[in-house]
């Protein structure tokens, strides 16, 4: 065999095999020192603005001492209502698209329709929710700040959960229901539990990204210079912080800005963390 | 060479007769379809109470949709559907409207090992849990009895609350057939279950089914000769969506009565 090789074919082949290995390394590196050089400014600016005013203290007006508490509790309710809301209807949805829509024409409209919603602009989902909870009721609300970043929730966890359960071999649903088990059952108890670190990544994702979304708060939850629990009132929120202090000519403001963005970059992480260790995959063989 | 002089002017099929008093599922005319194509053609073969009958044939022939006829699997899929009659106890299976209690009586052991994603233990009683409601203990025993029966008890007794994916791919099909007599069916369908094994998980699994069939009433769709020989007491040959012999196993094995059987049995084709 080795007499056949011709060593300009072999030549071409390692050539090009370490052209397209150089590619590939060179493409990483520009998206890893993007994200280096973001998460590095951000640590920068972000760190020196840390302090514990930040969790005991309310926005404050220019030139007052001030911290974040009012923004960090209501972004918290509202991504907490967000996600309740997502997590329920888009694992359901996603669920039957994958499971029970089949190839049905309703089931592709749908799935279109999830994809249509999935790049929506935020603004518009923000205008849509204004009209739809805070013209009737008139006035801003955190539930209204929090219906609107769940729908932008839902399209992505729609559609991870049905990619996730798509991947699941044909077999285990059959196994499942060759024990007498009625296929909702062997859905909840066995796909989901082989799906669920997938549907907690897209979750995730999910929460990434609702969680630094600004345009549609600003027509639904708008803000709230004061400390409060009540979510049918003007909620405040960190991107909405970030959003008003980054703009002003102040430095102290600025600097609170930096520190909500950092707040907001770290929370993600952590919650990216924790749902990893808890969701770790079975040992497979 | 002999066996084609003595098959000469032999007949296109034959099926030997069965006492009807032992035969515990009985499949009479039963043709199927997956849309438009016609994969059996007027299948009727009886299935002997607590005995091993073997469905061989080349790939293609429909062994496995007679199998997945037998317990309505192919109702999960639209477009597949089957006419004829499949008599269990007398009642019709092609005409019950509840297919899980069905599927409880009826069990399946697949190609592929299918674990579910949870502990052994919780892989082999969660069929039970379907349908009895057993005390802590009642259910350990029934874990433990069904497990001794898969002859895996000796090697996962002491890591009950592993994940059944952790186990080898034999083991994990022996974990499958442990599954599925928890739940004490009446009748066991293997559907080529050690395609997938290696010899010596496979000689097992033929190990465990031979100690079930004084239990059960097994059919089992195989491609290795040898082991429906070893298994079975009954043999059915299938060649292109037809029942082409049906018999005891050590008669046609020795001495089928159709050509096409004989072929595929002499290895002529297939």
């Amino acid at each position: 065999m080795a007499t056949r090789a011709s060593p300009v074919v072999i030549a071409r082949r390692q050539i090009g095999n370490a052209v397209f290995v150089g590619f590939c390394v060179l493409v990483t590196a520009v998206a890893l020192i993007a994200l280096a050089l973001i998460l590095w400014s951000l640590v920068r600016q972000g760190a020196s603005g840390l302090n514990l005013n930040i969790f005991t203290l309310d926005t404050p007006a220019a030139g007052s001492v001030g911290g974040l508490r009012n923004a960090i509790v209501g972004s918290i309710m509202m991504c907490a209502l967000a996600m309740v809301i997502a997590v329920a209807v888009g694992v359901l949805a996603g669920t039957w698209l994958s499971e029970y829509a089949g190839t049905s024409r309703y089931g592709s409209v749908i799935r279109f329709l999830n994809d249509v919603l999935l790049s929506a602009p935020s603004i518009l989902i923000g205008l849509f929710v204004y009209q739809l909870l805070v013209r009737p009721f008139h006035g801003f609300s955190g539930f209204a700040g929090g219906v609107a970043l769940a729908i932008i929730a839902v399209p992505v966890i729609t559609r991870t959960t049905e990619d996730v359960l798509k991947l699941q071999p044909i077999s285990l649903r059959e196994a499942g229901v060759a024990l007498g088990s009625p296929f909702w059952h062997v859905v909840r108890t066995i796909l989901w539990r082989a799906g669920a670190s997938g549907m907690i990544t897209g979750a995730l994702l999910a929460f990434a990204r609702i969680s630094g979304e600004t345009a549609p708060l600003l027509f639904t939850a708008l803000n709230n210079q004061f400390f409060s629990w009540n979510m049918t009132k003007p909620t405040a929120s960190l991107p909405v912080v970030i959003f008003n202090d980054a703009l002003t000519p102040y430095p102290d403001l600025n600097k609170l800005a930096w520190a909500a963005a950092l707040l907001t970059a770290g929370a993600v992480l952590a919650v990216t963390i924790l749902a990893r260790i808890f969701s770790k995959e079975p040992r497979r063989s | 060479m002999t066996t084609v002089a003595s098959t000469a002017g032999a007949p296109e099929k034959y099926v030997a007769p069965v006492n009807p008093k032992t035969v515990k599922l009985a499949v009479e005319d039963l043709d199927f379809y997956y849309g438009k194509t016609h994969a059996l053609k007027s299948v009727s073969i009886p299935f002997e109470a607590k005995a091993v009958t073997a469905l061989i044939g080349p790939s293609g022939c429909g062994k496995s949709t007679l199998l997945r006829a037998l317990n309505r699997m192919y109702a999960l899929y639209p477009g597949q559907r089957a006419t004829g009659r499949v008599m269990l106890d007398g009642e019709d299976v092609l005409r019950t409207n509840n297919l899980s209690m069905l599927r409880a009586r009826v069990g399946m052991v697949f190609q592929k090992p299918t674990p579910f994603p949870m502990s052994i233990f919780d892989n082999v009683a969660f069929g039970v849990r379907l349908y009895e409601a057993l005390s802590r203990s009642q259910m350990h025993d029934r874990v433990e009895e069904s497990l001794r029966r898969a002859a895996l008890w000796d090697e996962v007794k002491d890591k009950l609350h592993a994940s059944g994916l952790g186990l080898s791919g034999g083991q994990q099909q022996r974990l499958c057939v442990a599954r599925c007599i928890a739940v004490k069916p009446e009748i066991l369908l293997l559907d080529e279950p050690t395609s997938a094994l290696d010899p010596i998980s496979s000689a097992k699994l033929e190990e465990t089914v031979l100690q079930l069939k004084t239990d059960y009433t097994i059919v089992i769709v195989t491609h290795n000769l040898g082991q429906a020989a070893r298994v079975s007491k009954y043999t059915g040959f299938m060649y292109l969506g037809e029942l082409v012999e049906f018999g005891e196993t050590e008669r046609m094995f020795t001495n089928p009565v159709t050509k096409r059987a004989s072929d595929y049995i002499t290895g002529r084709f297939g």
